[in-house]
Formats: C-alpha cells, sequence, structure tokens
C-alpha cells in the first residue's frame, strides 16, 4: 500500500491543509486584516500622515513661526476656482492666517506636536488602564481597591486638577527640558494620568467575563502560571476593546491638548498645534472657513483612520471571526 | 400704601399704554450681556468692573463722571466746588448736599446717615473694602442735617471727588448693611446680593455667576423713567458669542466691552442687528519690564523683588532698543482698528495731563540694534541672540489669554528676535492672570516672568493716584502678600518728590504739568513702562435701544435710566 500511483483519488480527496506550509499567526492576522478595506486604507492614511508631519518641513521648508504680515489673509490656492477675485497665491498654496504664518507649514508643524501629543497620551493611557483593568479583574484581593481607586480618579474635577498639576511642576520640567519639551511631558502626563479610568474598567469587565472561561480553566489545569495566563490568553483577548478605547484616547488626546492650550496652560501661544490653529481660527470661520476646515479635517481624518484601523485589527485579532 | 398705589399705578401704566413714551415701564423689557458674570453686586467687596458695573443699575453715587469726564450730580443736588462753596478754600473739606425727598426702592427716605455709613462700612479696618483707596486721606464725615454731609480731610485735597463719586463708590442703605461691618461684610449674602438701591432698577433674583432678573424701581426720582420694565443680565461666555447676541442675532439689547479684532467686529457688524459704539478713555495696553529678576532658581523671598534687581533689563538702554524695534501703528490697526490709538504716554487723556510725546511711535529696528551694540550687547557666539558677560538677552513674554493679545505676543516677539533678543511667550487664563491669589504664581502682581503686556486705566479724570502706583515701596512683594500696584517694581526718589508735589498742588495747570512729567519719567525717560496702544472702549447695542451713551469715565451703564425701545 505504499505506491502512490494507484491511490491518486484518494490523495485527492485529503485535506488540502495538511500539505500548506505551516503559518505564523500574525500571518493570519494579515491575511483577514487585509480583506478590511476601510482599516486598508486608515492604516495607509495613518502612515502617511505620520511621515508626512514627521518629514514634511524637508520639502516645503518655510518657517511655520514666521510673520509675513504684508501676506496675511492669503486664500487657499482653490479658491479661484469660484472666486477669481481671491487673493491667492503659490507661495501659499493653503493660504495664510491673520498673521501670516502660512498654513501649509504650520499644518504640518501642528502635526507634528499633536500626533506626538496624541500617540503617547494614548499608549501611556492604555498602559496604566490595561494595567490597572488586568491586574484588578485577575486579582480578587485587588479588585476592590482599585477599583475604588479608579472611582476616585474618576471624580476629581479634572481642570482644577490641570491647573494644580501646571502649577507645581511646570517650572521645574521648564528648567530641565525647556518650554516645549517641558510643557510635552506635562500635558502627556497630565492627559494620561486623568484619562486611563474608563480603559481600567472596560478591561476589568472583559476579564472577569474571560477568566470563568473553559480555555482558561483549561489552562490554568495544564499549570500554565498567572502571567502566562495573562500574556497569552487574557490579553490577546481584550484587545479589541482596548483598540476601540484607545481610539478613542488618540482622539481626546489631541482635543484635550487643544483645550489645554486655550487655557493657557498647554504649549507657549506662538507654537503650533492643530488644536490651538483651530482655536484660533474660530472668530473668522465665517469669512476664511479653510482655516478651520483644515486643522478639523486633519484631526478628524487621523482619528477616522485610527478607529478604521482598530475595527480592522479587531476583526483580524479575533480568531473566532478570522476567515469569515 | 404710597408703595402699593405706586406699583398700582406702575403696572396700569404697563398695561394700558404700552405704546406711549416716556412712561415708566412702558418699553418692557430690555437685555444685557456681560461676557464676565457678576458675581456679587456689591462694589466693596469686589474690584471687579462686572461687579461694579452691574451694581451701578442699582446703587448710585452722589455723583458721576459723564462722557466727557465731567462731574454730573446724581444724589446730589449739585456737584460742590470751591465756586459755590460746596468745598472749602484749604480744600480740606467737602460739603455734600443730597436731593430732596430721595427714596430707596423700599420706600424709606435716603439720608445723610446713609452717606456717613457707607463711608463707615468701607473704611472699617476689618473690612477689607476693595475701594479704600477712595477713601484715602478721609479724616471724618458729619451729617448736621439729614440731607448734608460733610467730609473732613485730614489734609489738603486738590482732587475730593474720591468718596461718593463715580461708580466705584455708590451709597448703601444704613439699614440694610448695619450688621455687615468689618469682618461680618461678606457674611451678609442676601444684602450684598440683593441690596436696596435709589438706581432706575431693583434686583428680583440674583443668582451668581450667571444672571440678575430686576425690575424698574417703583421709587426713581424721575417718575417717567426707567423706560423698561424689566431687565436681565445675563453673564458668562466670550467676547465673541457676546458680540454675536447682539450684532448677529440680536437676542440681546446691549454686549459690553468687546475686545475683538477689528476685522471679526466688522464681520458681526455686517449682521445689521445693531451697531458698535466706542469711546476712548484712559485705557492703555502696555508692555511692562521687570526690574527685577524671576529667576526660578532665586529663593522664594528675593525671587522678583528689589533685593534681586533684573540681570539686564535693570539697564537702560535695553529696555529703550526693546521699545524701539516694536511698531505700535502695525499693532494696533491689526488689534483694535478704529478702536485704537498708538500712544506712548502712559496717561493718554484728559489733555490736560496728557503729555505729547509722540518719538516712541516709529519704528527703528536699524537704531534699536545699534543701541544694543553700543551698549556692548553683542552676539559673539552667532546664535543670533545677544549676550553680555555670559549674560544672554533671554525673555519670557507673558499676558492674558485673549485672541488679540496672543496676536500681539507673536509680532513683538519677532520683532525683538530680530534685534537678537529671545522671547519665550506664555499666556495665562484671565482670571488667573488678574485673580491677584498671593498663592498663584501666574498672577500679573507677582511677575515671574522678565515682561508682561496688559491693558489698565484709572477712574475719573484725575490721575494722582494713579501715579502713585509706583510709587517706592508699593511693589507686590512677600511681605504684603503680593499685592501691590507698582508691578515694574520702580523706585525714584525723585518720581517720589514729584508726587508729593502733586498732591500739594491745587492749581490745574501745574497739576497737568506734574502729571505729564511723572508720565514721562515712567515711558520716555525710563521706559519702564512701554505703552502700546490707546484703547478705545467698544460696546455694542442692538438697532432697537435707543438713549444709549458709551462713556469710559465711569460704569458703562450710567444712563441705563435714559435707556428707550425704538420701534
Amino acid at each position: 500500500m505504499t505506491d502512490p500511483t494507484p491511490n491518486i483519488p484518494l490523495n485527492a480527496l485529503q485535506e488540502p491543509t495538511i500539505t500548506r506550509p505551516a503559518r505564523s499567526q500574525w500571518r493570519d492576522v494579515w491575511d483577514q486584516f487585509k480583506h478590511h478595506k476601510g482599516a486598508l486604507l486608515g492604516g495607509g492614511f495613518l502612515i502617511f500622515i505620520t511621515f508626512a508631519v514627521i518629514f514634511g518641513d524637508l520639502i516645503w521648508q518655510l518657517d511655520p513661526k514666521k510673520l509675513d504680515i504684508r501676506n496675511k489673509d492669503v486664500r487657499p490656492i482653490y479658491t479661484v476656482i469660484w472666486d477669481s477675485d481671491a487673493e491667492v497665491g503659490w507661495a501659499n498654496p493653503l493660504g495664510t492666517d491673520n498673521l501670516g504664518r502660512d498654513q501649509l507649514a504650520q499644518v504640518i508643524a501642528g502635526g507634528r506636536a499633536s500626533m506626538a501629543v496624541g500617540w503617547a497620551a494614548m499608549l501611556l493611557t492604555m498602559l496604566i488602564g490595561t494595567t490597572i483593568g488586568v491586574l484588578s479583574g485577575f486579582f480578587k484581593r485587588l479588585d476592590g481597591p482599585l477599583m475604588r481607586f479608579t472611582d476616585l480618579v474618576l471624580s476629581l474635577p479634572i481642570l482644577p486638577l490641570l491647573l494644580v498639576a501646571v502649577t507645581l511642576f511646570r517650572q521645574p520640567l521648564r528648567s530641565n527640558f525647556g518650554p516645549e519639551m517641558g510643557m510635552f511631558i506635562l500635558i502627556v502626563g497630565v492627559i494620561s494620568v486623568t484619562s486611563w479610568m474608563q480603559a481600567a474598567r472596560i478591561v476589568r469587565g472583559d476579564i472577569l467575563a474571560l477568566k470563568e472561561r473553559e480555555f482558561i480553566l483549561a489552562a490554568r489545569a495544564a499549570g500554565t502560571t498567572s502571567r502566562g495566563i495573562i500574556f497569552r490568553h487574557l490579553l490577546p483577548n481584550v484587545l479589541s476593546p482596548l483598540m476601540v478605547s484607545a481610539t478613542l484616547g488618540l482622539a481626546t488626546a489631541i482635543i484635550t491638548e487643544s483645550a489645554l492650550s486655550f487655557l493657557g496652560v498647554g504649549f507657549p501661544s506662538d507654537f503650533p498645534t492643530w488644536g490651538k490653529m483651530l482655536a484660533d481660527a474660530v472668530p473668522r470661520m465665517q469669512e476664511y472657513p479653510e482655516r478651520v476646515l483644515l486643522p478639523g479635517m486633519m484631526i478628524s481624518l487621523t482619528v477616522l483612520s485610527v478607529n478604521y484601523l482598530g475595527d480592522g485589527l479587531r476583526d483580524a485579532l479575533d480568531p473566532r471571526i478570522r476567515g469569515r | 400704601m404710597k408703595v402699593k398705589t405706586t406699583l398700582l399705578g406702575a403696572a396700569a401704566a404697563f398695561a394700558l399704554a404700552p405704546a406711549a413714551m416716556a412712561e415708566r415701564g412702558s418699553d418692557g423689557h430690555v437685555n444685557i450681556i456681560y461676557w464676565q458674570a457678576p458675581s456679587i453686586l456689591n462694589p466693596y467687596l469686589s474690584g471687579g468692573t462686572k461687579d461694579i458695573e452691574s451694581s451701578s443699575l442699582v446703587i448710585e453715587p452722589l455723583g458721576r463722571y459723564d462722557e466727557d469726564g465731567n462731574l454730573v450730580p446724581y444724589l446730589a443736588a449739585e456737584i460742590p466746588t470751591v465756586e459755590n462753596g460746596g468745598v472749602s478754600e484749604d480744600l480740606k473739606t467737602i460739603t455734600w448736599k443730597l436731593k430732596d425727598g430721595l427714596l430707596w426702592s423700599d420706600g424709606s427716605p435716603v439720608t445723610s446717615s446713609d452717606v456717613a455709613f457707607t463711608a463707615e462700612y468701607c473704611m472699617h479696618p476689618e473690612g477689607g473694602c476693595a475701594q479704600r483707596a477712595k477713601f484715602d486721606g478721609v479724616e471724618s464725615i458729619e451729617t448736621p442735617d439729614d440731607l448734608t454731609v460733610v467730609v473732613n480731610f485730614s489734609k489738603a485735597k486738590p482732587n475730593p471727588y474720591g468718596p461718593f463719586m463715580g461708580g466705584q463708590s455708590p451709597i448703601i442703605q444704613k439699614a440694610q448693611f448695619e450688621n455687615c461691618l468689618g469682618a461680618k461684610a461678606s457674611e451678609c449674602t442676601e444684602a450684598n446680593f440683593n441690596p436696596i438701591g435709589t438706581g432706575p432698577f431693583a434686583v428680583d433674583d440674583f443668582k451668581p455667576n450667571d444672571v440678575i432678573e430686576m425690575s424698574a424701581n417703583p421709587n426713581y426720582r424721575d417718575p417717567d423713567k426707567p423706560a423698561f420694565a424689566t431687565l436681565t443680565l445675563k453673564g458668562g461666555g466670550d467676547a465673541t458669542g457676546a458680540g454675536r447676541a447682539v450684532l448677529e442675532t440680536g437676542e440681546f439689547d446691549y454686549a459690553w466691552n468687546l475686545q475683538l479684532a477689528p476685522d471679526v467686529l466688522e464681520k458681526m457688524a455686517e449682521g445689521g442687528k445693531g451697531k458698535t459704539v466706542a469711546a476712548f478713555g484712559t485705557l492703555v495696553e502696555r508692555i511692562e519690564m521687570n526690574l527685577t529678576d524671576p529667576d526660578p532658581d532665586l529663593p522664594s523671598d528675593i525671587r522678583a523683588t528689589r533685593e534681586a534687581p533684573h540681570p539686564f533689563l535693570s539697564e537702560l538702554e535695553v529696555r529703550k532698543a526693546l521699545s524701539m524695534a516694536i511698531d505700535r501703528e502695525l499693532l494696533t490697526e491689526i488689534g483694535y482698528g478704529q478702536a485704537g490709538r498708538p500712544t506712548c504716554n502712559l496717561v493718554p487723556a484728559p489733555e490736560m495731563f496728557a503729555s505729547d510725546n509722540i518719538d516712541c511711535l516709529t519704528q527703528d529696528i536699524e537704531g534699536a540694534k545699534a543701541l544694543l551694540e553700543e551698549a556692548g550687547w553683542t552676539d559673539s557666539d552667532g546664535d543670533g541672540i545677544r549676550e553680555k558677560d555670559g549674560v544672554k538677552l533671554s525673555m519670557l513674554f507673558q499676558t492674558s489669554t485673549n485672541a488679540v493679545r496672543q496676536d500681539f505676543q507673536a509680532l513683538i516677539k519677532q520683532w525683538w528676535e530680530e534685534i537678537g533678543v529671545e522671547t519665550e511667550l506664555r499666556n495665562v487664563n484671565a482670571s488667573v492672570f488678574f485673580g491677584g491669589d498671593p498663592g498663584s504664581p501666574d498672577t500679573f502682581q507677582k511677575f515671574y516672568a522678565d515682561v508682561e503686556m496688559y491693558a489698565n486705566n484709572f477712574d475719573g479724570t484725575d490721575p494722582q493716584s494713579y501715579l502713585s502706583m509706583y510709587r517706592c515701596g508699593n511693589e507686590p512683594k512677600p511681605s504684603s502678600q503680593w499685592q501691590g500696584e507698582n508691578i515694574n517694581r520702580y523706585c525714584d526718589p525723585e518720581y517720589d518728590e514729584l508726587l508729593e508735589e502733586l498732591s500739594e498742588t491745587g492749581a490745574l495747570e501745574e497739576r497737568g504739568r506734574i502729571a505729564k512729567k511723572l508720565n514721562e519719567m515712567l515711558t520716555k525717560e525710563s521706559y519702564t513702562i512701554v505703552p502700546l496702544v490707546d484703547r478705545g472702549r467698544v460696546s455694542a447695542h442692538s438697532n432697537t435701544l435707543g438713549g444709549v451713551v458709551l462713556n469710559t469715565w465711569d460704569s458703562e451703564l450710567w444712563n441705563a435710566a435714559d435707556w428707550y425701545r425704538i420701534d
């Protein structure tokens, strides 16, 4: 029976999977992920915008802080399509603001600050939120104290807390890291410290449900350590709600940063960020809607793309959905 | 009985003759918006303009300043002067006569004892009265009869119109505030929120930091006024929102103090529901130079005090160069348009006291560079920042959060960097910056920055008390809980001597000469204060509100009794 030739029909009936080469888990994830059009687009845009804000100023070399009062209130170049009298110029393709700062250069420089704040704050928020959530969901003894602590932080009024934090820490941070870097650290820190609670609650809830499931019991029966269960079985399963909360977190971080700048406890007023561009443009938004739309769209698109990316990743990472 | 009939009469007038003009309550309702919300209706317990102005609808002084800065009698029968014998020849007493038959809104008569009580209330040593400066030098107050008040000053007072004059110093009812003296002042919530007054309106409901509902005072001295039966004063929001509510949507009839960029205001005015009104007073947007060292490494009891002179701003050449680099015309055009005039003076008006100093008006970047070069400030390491003996010209420039001020900061920073001065910008929330909290490092008094920008003005028409703010020893310092008005920590014995001379001089021309000299000592001779723009006050009223006369010398609502509805 070892001669294969007469068995050709039988071979054809065999499970084809057996002959496929061994695949890594991440390969499967990618296969699933690339079926999600929105996620691909979102991911692509996010990579594009990240590169654009990092390397954009190598291509567009105007100084975003340079005031050119003679060229103030220049409209974006496309305005000529419907208004041939509009003041436009290729020197400022996206126009200038009321003090003659180039909008394109501002968007690039502003994006760098906003994205940096958004990403850093989001990562830190997730780190704190997940740690607290996992610990309190998994270890019964920690649950009470940690969740009461979460409630406590939730009930803190954020604005007074921010003002206190700024009062206490601005000076030392400023002298150690300079006005802009010091403020960056402070803002990222403050945003993270005040917004991890939702993530922690979500994670805890999911962990509580998951840890009663059979596969966890099986893993425990097989002698897996708590650490192993958390990292191998629990965390991948809470990834999907985490992703959603992370995307929301990114958006909140960008917006909180602009609110802080608006209150005068953020970056110096001539340091462009998307939020600040938006706030500065509001009084003139009827005449120059593009000044609101431009940073507003950048914020929305970035947030939207992170959202889609999160959606795609959730589908791809969930083995029960994968392959459908 | 009398109150009842008056009330009935008012109600009848309102019900039967809504179209008739010049009758109390005939014009219905008026809406006012103040984008800073009033938190108390007692100006003696708050220095805030919003509180002083909203309370001016309810409580009145003996006399006010009109739109030209002239004195007009309100509760007084006439303004006492030396000519009519109301002010004594030696300038040490002033005698006020009340109008006959004045009533409080609760129907009781206004007497001289109410006036004397007002002084007692504010001058109480434990009171912490916000308008204490108005009563400076008052030795005693006598009330020879029910309508006469004699104020005695301890020494000759060339300007005796401090007490009971203007929106900061209205008369409060003795019966209501009798138990609120001294330390108990702030505990009398009912009285502070609902003062009984003589003004055209009486408070119906006061929600602190939100909204005040008022109705016409049935006992107002002019039986035909006010034309409005009820009034709502809404507080809060921001200048942009307030401007829109009057000019674009017409929800409100009057909006106070619209500090908005001229192009923004112009655009709003195209809404067609209202118009802006502007008037010039003494408000000057200026840059204040810190003559002391705000270095955070210094111990807190020395930082930003006179014990630590500033490393480079104590040099006249540096201050002068900073002033020369500024283009005031451009700043005015961008920030204020018609509502501003470039100025080099701390005291821009009245004419009698305003110096003709205009040499700062032309920007001179090259001259500023040369001046710094001559003084030994050179850029030796090629980083674009000048230095001398290891000290870099690097400054922190702070102001309050306001779109116009941030535009100014950006422009000024650019000019200063052109002459080789590194500038870091900071803006602080206005309520913190002007809040005066000794515990906060961000107040303008504490001045933990090298330069700062804000606007200030003086009440009434006499600049003496304004100029005496820059007296030696009046600077904010730890021992005074960081209170004090000499923000720059300026100290010049010659200046103090001249101030003494001013306070002893009665002749107006001579006073003008001294005041001009004092103004120049602070501005063009020392550049301690670098004035930028003489700011007009801009407010807006709807097209249907008549009788508005914008007044920068007193409360903006000073003549609310004369307001009426245009159909």
